[in-house]
């Protein structure tokens, strides 16, 4: 069987190790030459109890070529348990008493193939997934066009492993292996690249590596062998990618590196002050690993401390971060609002997650675009950018620091859950390659005479700090005097100065690029996003043949924002929220009739139900 | 250097009389005699009437937000341990709303020195009560008297594992510049409670201690290496008397008895700094106590001074240790430490 792309999930219980099968099988693919899109799909809990449906942890991945998404429904769904079967085959109703398969609510298309560990459907199994009846599959009403491949998962790893030496616990941990051999020879993965991969994968670990070889080969063979009753699966290999080098890349370490590379750039120390948040701790991991880099890190006691230790540091003279998520944004705003005062360059990451409050710490919005771009006391303007693909987060975020460091101001990047621990191919830069960053500096002519208030031409404040001699200053979040630097109170100095701050911000719209129309510019539609949404709204236009504008820069816009929305009839506004990006516009660009398509379930859009959607409006 | 270089242009704004004029005058001379150029050295402050004081010292500053001299401070030296870093708080600021992040800075023993100005009252917003003032104090947000039990610094710091821990006087001068110099001396989180009159809201709040009267026989200066003697007519000394149970206590005997005890600030255990702090603080805590006249004197001085690593040192030592051992030496070598494969 021949297909342009193919969308596989896996999924079990969250000790399975369902994500590590699954990043393993996509880096392997895009090893292939195919490109690739993932999505993690884990519980809020930690360990939910074994086998209930609470516990089940998912790990979707579309490979192949033309993939802009993980995709809606999965062609080939791994299931581990009877739990895992429940959720994948009725999605958010698995709750429901009586549900069956409805191809709408269902993770996997009706003509999906099934792989499933039989010797975990027992009475005990059945029962901890809530089941009724002896036969789940029935029970489920899993249309007769799906294909199930039972395949004995637990006693064909126990088999494979009996010489090994490991205790039973080992043995069933290595089950995942095993399915992940099937599942390579079901798309026709040659087995020496998975083994050398597999190799490379444990290094640090070499005792682990003959028995996960052996498993994972044992599953291929089995598949192989046994001649399982279905037909393989080839998939194209990407076309379109330039060549070079390439890696696959989650979201935050793209975002994490990005800060580094942009450090190194610039010839800045690179200071991150965090506090553990959901789901943007990867990236103060991330950078706490990375000492070799010198990047400094602190962990601080609080939110509040995390992003006013990087303001001392910025005021220092770094290139200074704090990144965090939603309720996180909430705490910084004060702070956050003293750069802006101060004129100091800093970059804030969100990672939005499901709000507001606590929320859904695990699932993806976009619902913090209006917190970003207003959500501060005063007239408070920063520059607001969003990255729009896993891989993209580096580019954003070394774009982040660049316009800070060259702006002296703030700037908020946005990425969120989906693209925060999803992973997409990345080519590798050179850092020679990445364009250059200039920090504000002082003009030596100004030693001795220096104050805080001084800009350039730009608008833009001089940068001293200290241990640089003769530009000794007091910084201060008060409103200070327009040409002396101290505090003032003065009724025009103060008018003065808050346009002089947003006249900074606006100008940046100067150094950013023009906003590009993708898909059928010529159309009379014009689908609108920002952020996150690029791959699920680019291909729905490609479906639908109308335009899109996909905005990474948000606060300011680009130039051509009006020029551009004003020559569409039907101008429809995509977003994970209840419409703030559409509000940014109404208020912005006067003669457009912005009309609004919203999804706020905590998940990323399914380019299905928007093409159905937009087909309506 | 001279004091004078620290002076700033601004003029100074505190109101008349007020005792940050004085630790203002004691910060530029200890400056001065500590010796280190204005250009390396930042003050970092918060909200209120002593986080004005950057504006009045010709060295690098930022009058930052309510609460948060801390955390900006803790950027500051930890980013670039080689400059010398104060931070002026008074004690809403660094008690009340940046309470979390003076713990945390003492916990972590960042090298930075603390100028804790405590006048018992919120002045700046014009006289409501605050976290250190006596239970039982009217003010304009107690007009009933506070209901709550307020901190000892003193006990805070220690209770954070704070490493240095001084107490002075804004009518001293000379115990004040002492203090400063020695804090800037002590590596890691050196505290230095100024008690300051707040002319205008609570005035006379230290005037038990700051009577030049009585001040010699109400308060001890502590000084490491010397015994523990006071009084005008410096006759009484400092005892632990071991009869009334398991817990000795501290008490006054003449200052020729044996028993007097030698101060020692370097000694890791905090157990007799936590005495020697709170003498006489009951005193402070409760309105209903100022009659008490405490038959021990209020210490003054460095209580506390111990070297242990500092945060800044460890941070900066853990970095130069991995990039020593660490075979990747720029970002295009760390991209190849990633998984890649050629399209």
């Amino acid at each position: 069987m021949q297909k342009q792309n193919v969308v596989i999930r896996f999924c079990g219980d969250s000790g399975d190790g369902m994500q590590l099968t699954g990043n393993m099988f996509s880096s392997l693919s895009a090893i292939l030459g195919e490109e690739i899109s993932t999505l993690p799909d884990f519980p809020a809990e930690i360990r939910a109890p074994q086998g209930t449906l609470g516990g089940v942890s998912g790990f979707q991945v579309c490979l192949g070529n033309g993939v802009y998404t993980p995709g809606d429904k999965a062609d080939v769904i791994v299931a581990m348990n009877a739990a895992a079967l429940k959720v994948c085959t009725l999605g958010s109703k698995f709750n429901q008493a009586g549900a069956q398969y409805v191809e709408a609510d269902s993770m996997y298309k009706k003509d999906a193939v099934i792989v499933v560990d039989t010797d975990s459907f027992t009475k005990v199994d059945l029962d901890k997934a809530l089941y009724k009846t002896d036969n789940p599959f029935t029970e489920l009403g899993i249309p007769e066009s799906v294909q199930i491949v039972p395949v004995a998962l637990t006693a064909l790893t126990k088999e494979s492993l009996k010489d090994s030496g490991m205790d039973n616990k080992a043995i069933l941990k290595s089950r995942n292996m095993f399915a992940l051999g099937v599942v390579c020879w079901l798309f026709n993965r040659p087995i020496d690249k998975a083994i050398h991969f597999l190799e490379g994968k444990f290094a640090k670990k070499p005792a682990l590596i003959a028995p996960n070889v052996k498993v994972l080969t044992d599953g291929f063979n089995y598949g192989n062998n046994t001649a399982l009753n279905i037909n393989t699966i080839n998939v194209e290999k990407a076309e379109d990618l330039a060549h070079g080098t390439y890696t696959s890349i989650a979201g935050n370490k793209a975002t994490a590196w990005g800060l580094i590379a942009a450090a190194k750039k610039s010839g800045k120390q690179l200071f991150l002050g965090s506090y553990p948040i959901t789901p943007a701790t990867d990236i103060m991991q991330e950078l706490a690993a990375r000492k070799d880099m010198g990047v400094v890190v602190v962990q601080a006691e609080d939110e509040i401390a995390g992003v006013c230790t990087a303001v001392g540091a910025s005021f220092a003279g770094d290139l200074a971060c704090t990144s965090t998520s939603g309720p996180g944004l909430s705490l910084k705003s004060e702070a956050i609002g003293l750069a802006v005062m101060a004129e100091l360059p800093l970059v804030v990451i969100d990672v939005q997650r499901g709000g507001p409050s606590t929320g859904l710490p695990t699932k993806t919005e976009q619902t913090d675009l209006l917190q970003a771009v207003y959500g501060r006391n005063g007239e408070c303007p920063a520059v607001v950018i969003a990255a729009s693909t896993s891989a993209n987060c580096f580019q954003y975020a070394y774009e982040a620091c660049k316009i800070a460091l060259e702006n002296m101001t703030p700037v908020i990047l946005m990425t969120d859950t989906y693209l925060a621990n999803g992973t997409g191919l990345w080519r590798l830069p050179k850092l020679a390659e990445l364009p250059a960053i200039k920090p504000q500096s002082v003009p030596e002519e100004l030693k001795g005479k220096y104050n805080p208030a001084l800009r350039d031409e730009n608008n833009v404040r001089y940068w001293a700090f200290p241990g640089m001699e003769g530009y000794e200053h007091r910084n201060i979040g008060l409103e200070r005097d327009s040409q002396k630097g101290s505090i003032s109170t003065n009724p025009e100095n103060h008018e003065r100065m808050v346009k002089a701050r947003q006249a900074k911000v606006d100008q940046v719209a100067n150094r950013i690029p023009e906003l590009r129309v993708q898909g059928n510019a010529d159309s009379d539609t014009l689908l609108v996003g920002w952020g996150s949404t690029e791959g699920h709204l680019h291909a729905a236009a490609n479906e639908l043949n109308c335009a899109l504008a996909h905005f990474n820069y948000i606060n300011p816009l680009p130039k051509n924002t009006a020029e551009v929305l004003r020559r569409y009839k039907k101008v429809i506004v995509c977003e994970l929220n209840n419409g703030q990006f559409a509000s940014l516009l109404r208020m912005k660009i006067a003669g457009v009739d912005f009309k609004q398509y919203n999804e706020i379930m905590g998940q990323p859009f399914a380019v299905e139900r928007i093409v159905e959607s937009i087909k309506q409006m | 250097m001279e004091a004078s270089q620290f002076k700033s242009d601004q003029y100074v704004r505190f109101c008349p009389g007020c005792g940050d004029h004085a630790i203002c005058m004691a910060l530029q001379k200890a400056m001065a005699q500590i010796g280190i150029p204005t250009h390396e050295v930042a003050v970092i402050s918060g909200i209120g009437c002593s986080s004005r004081m950057p504006h009045y010292l010709n060295t690098y500053g930022f009058n930052t937000i309510h609460g948060r001299a801390g955390a900006v401070a803790t950027g500051v030296k930890t980013s670039h341990p080689e400059l010398t870093v104060w931070q002026m708080s008074g004690d809403g600021d660094l008690l009340a709303i940046g309470g979390n992040h003076f713990i945390h800075e003492i916990r972590r023993n960042v090298d930075l020195n603390i100028c804790l100005f405590n006048n018992r009252i919120y002045g700046l917003t014009k006289g409501q009560y605050s976290p250190t003032s006596p239970k039982g104090f009217v003010s304009k947000s107690s007009p009933f008297g506070t209901v709550e039990r307020p901190f000892i610094p003193a006990e805070l710091v220690m209770g954070a594992r704070g490493t240095f821990f001084a107490r002075t006087l804004d009518v001293d001068m000379p115990t004040t510049v002492d203090c400063m110099v020695k804090a800037k001396e002590h590596k890691g989180a050196s505290v230095i409670e100024c008690l300051v009159n707040c002319v205008i809201f609570n005035n006379g709040t230290h005037n038990w201690i700051a009577d030049r009267e009585t001040r010699a026989d109400r308060s001890i200066i502590l000084r490491h290496g010397e015994k523990m003697i006071f009084g005008a007519n410096k006759d009484k000394g400092l005892a632990l008397d071991y009869s009334q149970g398991l817990i000795p206590r501290l008490i006054v005997v003449a200052a020729d008895d044996e028993r007097v005890l030698t101060h020692d600030a370097h000694t890791a255990d905090p157990t007799l700094h936590r005495m020697l702090a709170l003498m006489g603080q009951e005193k402070f805590t409760d309105v209903a106590n100022a009659e008490i006249q405490p038959e021990l004197p209020i210490a003054l001085g460095v209580i506390r001074d111990v070297e242990a690593e500092t945060y800044d040192e460890a941070v900066r030592n853990q970095i130069n240790a991995v990039q020593e051992k660490s075979k990747v030496k720029s970002f295009d070598e760390l991209l190849m430490t990633l998984e890649h494969w050629d399209i």
